[in-house]
């Protein structure tokens, strides 16, 4: 059955993805930057999945460490490997737009060097994770240095807009224009992504349940 | 005892030990003493755009070799199984979580204070024109070195690959710390004090330091005890 209602939630979040790609398809080039413009509707519901991932968490980690239950430990790495790749997703198709409009892969703009921190933030939290073996004490510390990495990423992201910017001002809440008409296909594009990582996240919630049940099965092998 | 006794002990403790065997502290300053060298086979110490960038290199000496004295930190009471005594002694987790950060503040600062002068002579920097600002973006952005440090020595302490997981770990949290030190330095050690443009990353200091002490503080119990 649950398996049932993820393939359905896929295979509505693959329908509302190609309607939209055939649908940017046609929208008109935008005037000053061409084509590439268009890959703001990527680019920007990419990088709103892997925020909400980074919430989702810290929440998961709290939940942890209040409750002890294994279950909030698997969401936390599940959710924040998805976002991981999210955020890849998101630095990637910004440097593709930045090697067409700005003429570089990468410069080492405010946004651009946030989101790449933050990645390297939470890139820690996995190989934090790899490196311990005990599953409570490995639990415990990741969801301790995932309340530090969410700390963090305001204090990355406001430090390093003081640094420098020339990433271009927001689009959408920093007074910059979007025809009315494209923002369905955009909002529509930001469900598919959610749509996409609410999937991928239960994919490798259950794959880590799986997994601790092997090794508990293991434990009992050798006990007996 | 109160709290701030027995985290004063622990510090004492720390430092004594550390005064005993300076194993941590000899290291650190050899280390940050070889960084410097290989820095001025890199850049030319009479170039203008080396000077400009005096602070940068100097805090990349001071978090270089600050880790290897944090790494210490925890590490050290491994033999003779003293983390669990130290975590079984009457004291509260964050008594001993501070003793320790400000026993290792202690000896970051010795070390930074050292490689100062060098630093100055190798690569032609005048560090001592605003001496007083400078000592405090050094404590500020020592202190949450410190912090970071110690509570990752503690969540590193007994995992595999230990010396390369702390600063791996530590320097993506500590970038905003750093690179507010690192611009506030770069000014004073040219000669400019900090002016009401240049504050602002005193404030992302001072910032940084009081949220990751409260958290630090907040969550060492759970990282000791599990």
């Amino acid at each position: 059955m649950r398996n049932k209602i993820l393939y359905a939630l896929g295979a509505i979040a693959l329908l509302i993805l190609i309607r939209d790609i055939l649908g940017i398809a046609q929208l008109p080039d935008e005037k000053y930057q061409g084509a590439i413009f268009k890959i703001i509707f990527f680019h920007v519901p990419v990088a709103i999945t892997a925020l909400t991932a980074s919430a989702v968490a810290l929440v998961a980690s709290v939940l942890f460490l209040v409750t002890k239950n294994f279950f909030f430990d698997a969401l936390a790495v599940a959710v924040t490997e998805v976002g991981l790749a999210f955020l890849a997703a998101n630095l990637i198709t910004g440097s593709i737009w930045g090697r067409v409009i700005w003429g570089v892969w990468w410069a080492w703009d405010a946004r651009l060097t946030s989101a790449l921190v933050c990645w390297l933030l939470y890139a820690g939290y996995l190989m934090l994770r790899h490196a311990i073996e005990e599953p409570t004490q490995r639990a415990t510390f990741a969801a301790v240095f995932s309340i530090f990495a969410f700390i963090d990423v305001p204090i990355v992201i406001f430090s390093i807009k003081w640094w420098r910017t020339q990433h271009p001002q927001p689009v959408f809440w920093g007074g910059g224009s979007f025809p009315k008409d494209w923002m369905p296909f955009f909002l529509w594009n930001m469900l598919a992504m959610i749509l996409i990582g609410t999937i991928f996240t239960i994919t490798r919630l259950r794959q880590e349940e799986s997994q601790r049940e092997l090794d508990y099965l293991r434990r009992l092998a050798h006990s007996m | 005892m109160g709290f701030f006794r027995q985290a004063l002990v622990i510090a004492v403790k720390d430092l004594r030990a550390e005064l005993r065997t300076k194993e941590a502290i000899n290291s650190s300053f050899a280390f940050a003493l070889v960084i410097l060298l290989l820095f001025s086979f890199a850049f030319d110490s009479f170039e203008e755009t080396t000077q400009q960038m005096a602070g940068g290199l100097l805090w990349i000496v001071f978090a270089f070799a600050g880790t290897l004295i944090l790494n210490r930190s925890f590490a050290r009471e491994l033999p003779n199984d003293c983390l669990d005594a130290l975590i079984a002694a009457p004291i509260s987790g964050a008594a001993l979580f501070l003793g320790k950060a400000v026993a290792n503040f202690i000896l970051v600062m010795a070390v930074e204070l050292i490689s100062l002068p060098v630093f100055g002579i190798f690569s032609n920097v005048h560090w001592t024109r605003q001496f007083p600002e400078l000592l405090l973006v050094l404590v500020l952005g020592s202190w949450g070195m410190t912090v970071i440090g110690t509570i990752f020595s503690a969540l590193t302490v007994n995992i595999r690959l230990r010396e390369v997981m702390l600063p791996m770990l530590t320097y993506p949290i500590l970038i905003p710390p750093l690179m507010g030190a690192m611009q506030l330095t770069s000014g004073l050690v040219a000669g400019t004090p900090i002016a009401p443009d240049t504050v602002v990353w005193l404030k992302v200091l001072v910032g940084f330091d009081v949220v990751y002490t409260a958290v630090s503080l907040f969550l060492v119990e759970t990282v000791l005890v599990g």
